[in-house]
């Protein structure tokens, strides 16, 4: 009561001196759970400055998101920012968001396809739940100079490299396996049966392959350690950590193999037990704005879908994307569908056999 | 006067009943309801035994159970023999200030966090690490070698983690072993072996067992650990439980996993209470 009470008088304060009382909307504090580098510090200081809100940022992942507002039946945080294949199965099955109202949403500031392609992934019984923030993609972080010659992810096993590869035990290895193996597992998401088949032979693929990796990587930190000590000097992440990367040392680079990278949208949703619709709607139209959009760019180093934002990044990402990314190779970029409920089953039970393989 | 006495002892009681209700049995409870449903369609579920069927369905499951057991039982004796000589020094040997110095010096790694720990293990095993580097520099190896990511990291890990947890109890029972029964011994022509063996080891033996049950409940549960050092091929249990919750969002078949390591540790521990011929009350009284 005492917070609420405070933030209000703040909250008014500011509001009043900035003559901003057109918003009318009382100032609430915004529980944000998203990824580290999507909120930056000086983002939240402008938003609070110009609305009043306060933001309370949570950082996190995929799975713990959905673990987290599963928990609590999607309370304790107003706004998530899960990707969005990952909306529509765990929507269905456990209910955690409310629908976007989007009237709500300034959609000239969105990039059109992407606005229109996220809504469509994120359509449950007719409602959407996710509107898109910000997009990137997954495949080969490769010391150029000593791993050249691995063009794709099944190269990865190649003698050349041999204990020297890292990769995550996680989905999307799965998946860029079967895709490198000439499978299309995103075509057999409908069957189990056929799903389960293209996942059996990406374990035997990958249990042949352990001997070649050093170790699984966890985090993004443990991975950037690992390649600039140079202990490992191929290894399966995403665009950002090459990019990062290649700032200190030119060799290491964000590769998009020849199977196609992994694209993914991170979105923006609403918990079901969301308290301050008002401030996640204000923060979503907020970081859309193209300069505002450049200044997360800046901070996680990944595109956002806001219109125009692209003219404020600098010149040295643009180039590391381009370079990066041919032409060819963004049309070959596999966005990630919807993924149904119960999928992760069949992936988890692979996963735990490739771990335990020997 | 009794009515006082009498509302004492349930104030006394009623933060101990809290703790055990709030925190242990419903949680429990919730589990293990949880534990009992599976799910038959999208947001459906109903009531069975199925993942308790996957449990013993799948030998991987049993396999990853059997050979987190076996590491920690292993931890934990490789912690008591490190920790028995230690302790013996610690209670017997050393006298006034090198006693509380040497007794300080054990505590001092656990000022700082099981994480902090772990990566200080991290960086003396890994391949640009320095032991590597300091074995090249000495002309013993030609390459970097790499000493992370296998069972033996972690089982130093594991029996790092655990060392203060078996000699604070060895320290307390040892110390209460009168030097006069040791001399005794020595004076009737036991050798050291003997003296050790007939004296020593049996007054300590309540020390021992309530010392290895925490270092082996706490190296079956350490999740940290193992995850870091063990790298590639370090299944532990632990690590399945929170990959059903949390990368799977199968909470029902993390339930049946959480409640069979419950039931078969603690089925361990009592086999073991009963093989060694000791009880709880002995131990722990």
């Amino acid at each position: 009561m005492k917070n609420s009470l405070m933030n209000g008088t703040v909250g008014t304060g500011v509001a009043l001196s900035l003559g901003l009382l057109a918003h009318g909307a009382a100032a609430e504090n915004l529980r944000l759970l998203t990824w580290g580098g999507y909120a930056p510090e000086n983002v939240i200081e402008m938003f609070e400055a110009e609305t009043g809100h306060t933001v309370e940022v949570t950082k996190s992942n995929n799975e713990e998101m959905i673990a987290k507002l599963r928990a609590t039946g999607g309370g304790g945080f107003d706004l998530a920012q899960p990707s969005q294949d990952r909306i529509a199965g765990p929507q269905a099955e456990f209910g955690i968001y409310k629908p976007i109202d989007l009237d709500r949403i300034d959609s000239a500031q969105f990039i059109g396809s992407m606005l229109a392609a996220t809504k469509a992934n994120t359509t449950v019984d007719g409602e959407v739940y996710g509107v898109p923030h910000v997009w990137g993609t997954s495949g080969l972080v490769l010391d150029t100079a000593k791993a050249g010659m691995v063009k794709d992810y099944t190269d990865l096993c190649g003698a050349d490299t041999a204990g020297k590869v890292s990769y995550r035990l996680k989905r999307p290895t799965l998946i860029g396996f079967a895709f490198s193996m000439g499978m299309d597992p995103f075509a057999a998401y409908g069957d189990p049966a056929a799903y389960t088949e293209i996942m059996e032979q990406v374990e035997a693929k990958l249990i042949e392959c352990k001997p070649n990796v050093k170790t699984y990587w966890g985090g993004g930190d443990e991975l950037m350690g690992l390649l600039r000590s140079g202990e490992v000097v191929a290894s399966m992440a995403w665009d950002t950590g090459g990019w990062k990367l290649n700032a200190d040392n030119a060799d290491i680079t964000f590769v998009a193999p020849a199977a196609g990278a992994l694209g993914w949208i991170d979105t923006f949703a609403l918990p079901a037990k969301g308290k301050a619709d008002d401030a996640a709607y204000d923060w979503i139209n907020f970081v859309m704005r193209p300069e505002v959009s450049a200044l997360i760019t800046e901070s996680s180093g990944q595109f956002t879908a806001s219109q125009g934002a692209d003219e404020f990044a600098s010149d040295e990402l643009k180039a590391r994307f381009q370079a990066s990314f041919p032409p060819e190779a963004i049309d070959n970029i596999k966005w990630y569908p919807p993924v149904p409920a119960g999928l992760e089953a069949i992936e988890g039970g692979v996963l735990d056999r490739v771990k335990a393989a020997n | 006067m009794r009515n006082q006495a009498r509302l004492g002892f349930y104030l006394l009681l009623t933060p101990l009943l809290l703790w055990l209700i709030l925190l242990i049995v419903i949680p429990h409870i919730d589990m293990a309801l949880l534990s009992l449903r599976e799910r038959v369609g999208v947001g459906k579920y109903a009531t069975s035994m199925a993942n308790y069927g996957t449990f013993f369905g799948e030998p991987l499951y049993m396999w990853t159970f059997l050979r987190t057991a076996m590491m920690s039982v292993l931890a934990t004796l490789i912690t008591l023999i490190i920790a028995f000589p230690v302790s013996y020094y610690i209670a017997k040997m050393a006298r006034g200030r090198t006693q509380s110095a040497l007794f300080l010096l054990c505590l001092v790694p656990f000022w700082v966090s099981e994480l902090v720990r772990t990566f200080g293990w991290m960086i003396l095993l890994r391949e640009t690490g320095l032991f590597s580097t300091l074995l090249q520099w000495a002309g013993l190896v030609d390459g970097p070698v790499e000493m992370l990511y296998n069972d033996a990291a972690m089982m130093v890990g594991l029996v790092y983690t655990s060392m203060l947890f078996m000699v604070v109890p060895l320290v307390t029972t040892l110390e209460s072993l009168d030097d006069a029964v040791i001399e005794a011994g020595y004076d009737l022509g036991g050798s050291g072996f003997s003296v050790l063996r007939e004296i020593v080891i049996p007054h300590a033996m309540p020390g021992i067992v309530s010392g290895s049950i925490v270092v082996f409940m706490l190296s079956l549960g350490n999740y940290l650990t193992p995850t870091m050092l063990g790298g590639k091929d370090s299944l532990w249990f632990t690590e399945l439980i929170y990959s059903q919750f949390i990368v799977r969002f199968n909470w029902e078949l993390g339930a049946a996993f959480g409640f069979m390591l419950l039931i078969l540790s603690s089925v361990i521990v009592w086999g073991t209470l009963r093989l060694t011929g000791q009880t709880l009350e002995k131990t722990m009284g």
